[in-house]
């Protein structure tokens, strides 16, 4: 066992766990404030300390993991599955109508600022952490579908391919039979790029009041909130901070062992 | 006092030893050839003197250059030793130039890297660098890109950088191995003359005999890391007393013989490492002629008739038309069913462009082919694409690396439906090529070169096409693989009544395998024939001058010993 693949795996798995077990148990209610307690550094009783208005900020973590992890997962889901498909297509079709049309629809969403779309989409649709996944999504579309489009271009032109057109494969059996497991690596490596790109775009969205809506918590908006109060409760801001590190950190040890581990010439021999 | 002295100079990597007791001595102005094939040793000589040696690797032994011995020098004397008093040439000119920097500063760069000379200076200099390779003003501005170009020209800029300080040593590591034949012979012209003018000695490595023959004074056969027979070339080459040298010589003249099966390819499995001679000495066959057969136009395969295809450049400038590039223009010829047809050009003549078009991956825009009476195209049905099939040159990247070998094979399949035995189908396959079935679990990176080929050609022969396309299918291989690989595609042949297309740049291959060859030049055929009779008397004067470029070991030099080999065998 790769021990890079291991750390990364039980990483992930614990910002997973600590998302699941939420939705039964936290060891206090985040609901529930508690002035008194406000600031209150790390203890026995409250691991990581309570924020400014006495909430336990493991119980905040393990909530606020689930907002943050399903808005960066699914919004990476809405990404590559969107948008590999459309760079795959535009790679079969070089040099053709169908390229030009899907790869200038792109340059058209990436010419926006992000944020602002983001704001627009959720000042129209109501703010929520649902219209926040959409909108982070849609701006990943571009994204894919470039470095598809850029990974499998390059093996087009392989001999490899060519045999395969020679046994009368089509282009798209081609691009999933052939292609698409070649870029594999690249669209893994950029998945986890996405992924951190994405908890800190719902941070922004929640910052400015247009992602998870308050009581949900999510790490961005935890880390936001904190700001003010770094010089007077650094614990406030760290944890959160450290809970982001720590799950982008794990995805990309996990992508890179996945990518090792998927490549035969990686591989040890058995 | 020699200019180079290599004793006992050995290399090892994690313990692992790469090369051994390496002698040799070097004189000034003297040209001095190392052969072998890929992985023995020779280009990591050349590194081992520059001190360029990979990361772990450790040399020990003595490189006395110019009385100094290289190995003991700390990094920034070599720096000082390196481009100024050796310089290096590299096999890939697309490479081995910057991109970004215009040939002039490049060679400007070098000189100014080594010596106090202003920015003038330098580039007057390099002018005149460039006009010595050949490259003279005003076709050739310094300001020119490496992209405008061509690959024959930017080896002169490469030999031009080299030269740049007038080094007291050049090593040429396969210099000419990726030119054209006609390049190649302007090149080592150009190399020859360096070294008789400038007093330079050159360290010539390559694979080709021919090219030694031709150029060098002394030569040294290299094999596994050592250094196997040393002596003035002639003399090596007449007497050819180690069996490797022997082996090395029968295999680069080697002619593939159908003849009588042997039990390799009845079903028996040779399990041999290719680079082991033992291989080579039983399957090695004598010299026998060709297959003569005549061909019978009533059994033609597939027919081109005024095939055309153009391409359109970019526009000159903003208002000019798109000048059009007839990459095959009005080309006809017939392959018969059984025959060895040979297609020979230099790069960019078009033969990669016909090629596609008659795999059915290119649409023409005049002309037509037919196989078998039914027309060729992209929308062509299975059934008929499945009578052609085709074998790379790369055997890097004629396979998916994510694939096992038994789905590899099985590829062209999906053109006749996967039948239920297609495992036993493919461990078939296998056997005829010579690998064992056992291999088909395996991954590609498993396995060599020349074993990546007859992979390769069990791909194309699992669905029984009727006509094999074998796109310079042995040119990236080494000899004595090389005459392993010819002869199975001979016996092949033989057995499975095939047709082949065969496209090289190499004539001597192209001589040795086919019965009738076309020659190809600016998109179209301007000679076709016996391959022995246009080879032997070309009548088109561009065939005169391919055959006349191709580098050749006098005769003579071969024939002393050619008797005692046979007996060899």
């Amino acid at each position: 066992m790769r021990p890079a693949l291991a750390l990364g795996a039980v990483l992930s798995a614990t910002a997973l766990a600590a998302a699941l077990v939420s939705l039964i148990w936290t060891p206090y209610d985040i609901t529930t404030l508690t002035i008194a307690q406000k600031l209150q550094p790390p203890s026995a009783a409250h691991w990581f300390g309570t924020d400014h208005f006495g909430r336990d900020i493991a119980a905040m973590l393990m909530t606020g993991a689930r907002t943050s992890l399903s808005v960066a997962l699914v919004a990476v889901g809405i990404g590559a599955g969107l948008g590999v498909p459309l760079g795959l297509t535009a790679a079969a079709r070089r040099d053709n109508w169908l390229d030009e049309l899907i790869m200038r629809g792109n340059d058209l969403v990436f010419a926006f600022p992000s944020l602002v779309i983001a704001i627009l989409i959720t000042a129209v649709f109501g703010p929520s952490a649902l219209n926040a996944i959409i909108a982070i999504g849609i701006f990943n579309i571009p994204v894919f579908a470039r470095v598809t489009r850029a990974g499998a271009l390059s093996l087009w032109t392989l001999d490899y391919i060519r045999a395969a057109q020679v046994a009368g494969k089509g282009a798209a059996r081609i691009s999933v039979e052939h292609i698409l497991p070649n870029i594999a690596n690249l669209l893994i490596v950029q998945g986890t790029i996405q992924f951190s790109l994405g908890i800190l775009a719902e941070a922004g969205l929640s910052y400015v009041g247009l992602g998870a809506q308050p009581p949900t918590p999510s790490w961005g908006r935890m880390l936001a909130e904190a700001q003010t109060m770094v010089t007077l409760a650094p614990h406030v801001a760290l944890f959160p901070g450290l809970a982001i590190v720590a799950t982008v950190l794990g995805l990309n040890l996990l992508g890179d062992g996945l990518r090792d581990a998927l490549d035969p010439r990686l591989r040890r021999r058995g | 006092m020699s200019l180079l002295d290599l004793r006992d100079l050995s290399v090892s990597l994690h313990g692992t030893p790469l090369l051994s007791e390496v002698n040799l001595t070097l004189n000034q102005g003297e040209i001095f050839g190392l052969v072998g094939e890929s992985g023995s040793g020779k280009s990591l000589t050349a590194l081992a003197l520059m001190g360029l040696l990979p990361e772990g690797a450790t040399g020990t032994g003595s490189a006395r250059f110019d009385g100094q011995d290289l190995l003991a020098l700390k990094e920034p004397a070599l720096c000082q030793i390196r481009g100024k008093r050796i310089a290096m040439i590299f096999q890939e000119p697309m490479t081995a130039l910057n991109p970004l920097m215009t040939i002039g500063d490049q060679v400007a760069e070098t000189l100014r890297v080594h010596g106090r000379v202003s920015r003038a200076e330098a580039r007057a200099t390099a002018r005149a660098r460039l006009d010595r390779v050949g490259l003279s003003a005003p076709r050739f501005p310094l300001s020119l890109y490496p992209h405008e170009l061509s690959g024959g020209q930017r080896q002169r800029v490469a030999i031009a950088l080299a030269i740049a300080l007038r080094p007291a040593l050049l090593i040429a590591d396969e210099p000419t191995t990726a030119l054209d034949v006609t390049t190649q012979a302007q090149i080592l012209d150009l190399l020859r003359g360096l070294v008789e003018e400038e007093r330079m000695s050159l360290l010539l490595i390559t694979h080709d005999l021919a090219v030694i023959a031709n150029l060098a004074g002394r030569t040294a056969v290299m094999k596994s890391g050592r250094i196997v027979e040393q002596g003035p070339t002639e003399t090596l080459f007449r007497n050819r007393t180690h069996p490797y040298t022997r082996a090395l010589f029968a295999a680069s003249t080697h002619q593939p013989a159908p003849g009588p099966r042997r039990g390799t390819l009845r079903g028996e499995y040779l399990h041999q490492k290719e680079t082991e001679p033992a291989s080579f000495w039983q399957k090695y066959s004598p010299p026998t002629a060709p297959d003569s057969r005549p061909p019978a136009p009533e059994n033609t395969l597939l027919t081109v008739t005024h095939a055309e295809r153009s391409y359109r450049l970019p526009r000159p400038s903003a208002f000019a038309a798109h000048p059009l590039l007839r990459a095959v223009d009005d080309v006809s010829f017939s392959i018969f069913a059984g025959e060895s047809l040979g297609l020979v050009g230099e790069s960019g003549c078009g033969k990669s462009t016909l090629t596609r078009a008659i795999l059915g991956l290119e649409t023409l825009q005049g002309g037509a082919i037919t196989l078998n009476g039914a027309p060729v195209s992209r929308a062509m049905p299975a059934p008929l694409r499945a009578q052609v099939q085709v074998v790379f040159q790369d055997p890097y990247g004629s396979f998916n690396p994510r694939h096992r070998i038994d789905r590899l094979i099985a590829e062209p399949f999906h053109l006749t439906g996967l039948p239920a035995d297609w495992p036993e189908r493919v461990a078939e396959a296998l056997r005829e090529v010579g690998l064992s079935p056992d291999d088909r679990h395996k991954y590609i990176h498993e396995f060599s070169g020349g074993q990546r080929q007859r992979i390769a050609i069990a791909r194309a022969l699992i669905i029984r096409p009727a006509l094999i396309v074998l796109d310079e299918a042995v040119s990236a291989l080494d000899v004595r693989v090389r005459a392993q690989v010819l002869d199975l595609l001979a016996q092949l042949r033989e057995s499975h009544d095939l047709a082949y297309l065969f496209i090289s740049h190499d004539l001597s291959v192209v001589r040795a395998i086919t019965s009738r060859v076309l020659v190809m030049q600016a998109g179209k055929i301007v000679e076709e024939g016996a391959s022995e009779d246009v080879f032997a008397a070309p009548r088109h004067p561009y065939t005169a001058t391919l055959v006349a470029a191709t580098p050749q070991i006098p005769p003579d030099w071969m024939a002393a010993r050619l008797e005692g080999e046979t007996h060899a065998t």
